[in-house]
């Protein structure tokens, strides 16, 4: 299977509920999945989460932000799986299962950006430097809706899914 | 960059603990410990820092006035400091400007919290626009969750094992049993470190410090106003840094989603966490090989790892060679976190700077009963605030 067709499969809803982006503007809703950050028109610099009002790059502080979405892969930098239930406003499943927060390096735009790991995907097989792409997954959901987050894929155990 | 230097001529603590109570009487127990190890009288006071609480309401947030009050008004002015672990260090440094610029001679310093049980969270309500609240909202990342990836870190980059981690703990808690002001105050093996519950993977609870209740205060002085005291030997704080990260900082850091992007700028010669100790090795006109023992922040096992290399003790990747080798123990080359440290204390935010500035006074004067460093001539602290705070002090005698 690609991956591209993998990640039409884990975006296929599995209720009727209505997806929605648990925070609105840091990643893409349809169609290929991909944060969304910031990028200065005058240096490149990109910014995780974008913030279009101002450039935090002091060598040009006057310049432009648009819009931009981030690679779909990096690579590992670091993980830790959580085993205790963080406090509100943390949504736990119930019961609360341990969860994985990675950070993952973007060698294109020079940043390490944080994420949780697919929650169906194993840990321990993870090692820095291993090749991981963003999807769309549940975070949460209520009666009517399914608040999306992005998370992170090795790419490696995809085609063996 | 020449400064000038100040006296501590008083250090004074309330016992950390769960006390459960308000963190005023802390604080007024400390700072009243402060001025009697001082021999000032309060109302002889002529400026009052106090560390910043954000967990009490407001009279947490506008501390020095809490503080001032409750002491019994004098009029001396105030400032109330909030640098997140860094605000100690922030209030110090506020107070010490005041003494440098000549605009007071001898200034009290006060931080003292009371905390809520289990980790630390966000404050309450839908703030999609805080990313304090956003990491545990869309990540659940904890306090413990970015100690775990840099411990994680430290083991795929240079070889660490829970083992290491775990003897730090080991060490802290064996330093901490002989301190009265501690917590903490039990030996533990590695497989006691090991039993313990994991909470963020490769850290378990006995590697990540708790929160406390507690107080630290300090009085400072010019050096003239020391000497018309009778003081001519004090403890001087050579150096505050407080410095803040420089673009692009490339480490993840509380409260963050992402590092500052490296695309198309040259990156700062040092890191943050190297450039903390830098600013105040460069104040201080001395180096790391000059340090006789330092109080560095082990929010984890780990960090404290991070901090040997970061202050200069050790290369980037030595760390566990050096903490193997015994030179961090007491006894050693250059004990750290001799107090017990956060492994012993546990966290008070707006004191725990300046508790750190407490025991390395102590171990100066050779008042450190029971854990001094023989022959202590300088001590560093080193410490660093979610948001970007950096905080390290040098003390010489």
């Amino acid at each position: 299977m690609s991956n591209a067709e993998s990640r039409n499969k884990s975006d296929h809803k599995t209720s009727n509920k209505t997806q929605v982006a648990a925070i609105e503007g840091w990643m893409t809703t349809d169609g290929e999945a991909r944060l969304v950050g910031g990028r200065g028109a005058e240096t490149g610099s990109y910014f995780f989460p974008k913030n279009m009002a101002f450039s935090r790059n002091p060598s040009a502080p006057s310049e432009e932000i648009a819009e931009v979405q981030l690679s779909a892969r990096g690579r590992v930098w670091s993980w830790t799986t959580n085993h205790y239930q963080p406090p509100a406003p943390y949504m736990p499943a119930d019961p609360f299962v341990p969860y994985t927060v990675l950070a993952v390096e973007l060698d294109e735009e020079r940043m390490v950006v944080l994420g949780r790991l697919a929650p169906d995907c194993d840990p321990s097989t993870l090692s820095s430097g291993a090749e991981v792409e963003v999807e769309r997954g549940v975070l949460y959901e209520d009666d009517d809706n399914q608040y999306m987050v992005w998370q992170w894929r090795p790419v490696a155990t995809e085609d063996a899914r | 960059m020449s400064v000038g230097e100040v006296a501590v001529l008083g250090v004074g603590m309330h016992p950390w603990g769960k006390w459960g109570r308000n963190f005023v009487e802390y604080g007024v127990v400390a700072a009243r410990a402060a001025l009697a190890d001082a021999e000032v009288d309060w109302r002889d006071i002529q400026f009052v820092a106090g560390g910043e609480t954000v967990r009490n309401g407001y009279p947490g947030y506008v501390a020095g006035a809490t503080f001032a009050q409750a002491l019994g008004w004098q009029g001396a002015p105030v400032v109330s400091a909030y640098a997140a672990c860094a605000s100690g260090a922030t209030a110090l440094n506020a107070a010490r400007a005041q003494i440098l610029a000549g605009l007071c001679d001898v200034a009290l310093v006060v931080g003292a919290d009371t905390t809520p049980k289990g980790f630390l969270a966000p404050n309450a309500g839908e703030r999609g626009d805080d990313p304090d609240w956003l990491r545990f909202r869309l990540l659940g990342a904890t306090n413990p969750t970015y100690f775990g990836l840099y411990a994680r870190r430290r083991m795929e980059q240079y070889g660490a094992t829970p083992d290491h981690f775990a003897k730090v703990k080991v060490k802290n808690a064996r330093h901490g049993l002989n301190n009265p002001y501690a917590r903490f105050r039990k030996e533990v093996t590695i497989e006691d470190v090991n039993a313990s519950p994991m909470v963020s993977d490769p850290l378990r609870l006995l590697e990540i410090c708790a929160t406390s209740d507690g107080a630290a205060a300090l009085v400072i002085c010019s050096l003239d106003y020391a000497r018309s005291r009778g003081v001519s030997n004090p403890v001087r704080i050579a150096a505050v840094s407080t410095v803040t990260p420089t673009y692009p900082n490339t480490v993840i850091e509380m409260p963050n989603f992402a590092t500052d992007s490296a695309y198309g700028v040259p990156e700062p010669e040092r890191s943050f966490r190297d450039s903390i100790a830098y600013a105040a090795y460069e104040q201080a006109g001395i180096g790391p090989e000059d340090v006789n023992l330092a109080e560095v922040y082990d929010l984890s096992t780990s960090l404290e790892l991070d901090w040997y290399e970061n202050i200069g003790l050790c290369a980037p990747g030595e760390a566990e060679q050096l903490l193997d080798s015994g030179a961090t123990a007491l006894g050693g080359r250059v004990p750290v976190n001799v107090s017990g440290g956060l492994a012993s204390f546990g966290e008070a935010v707006p004191a725990q700077a300046i508790q750190q500035v407490c025991e390395i006074t102590w171990q100066l004067r050779g008042q450190a009963e029971g854990r001094q460093v023989e022959g202590a001539r300088v001590g560093l602290t080193v410490n660093q605030g979610l948001f970007g705070h950096g905080s390290c002090v040098i003390a010489k005698r």
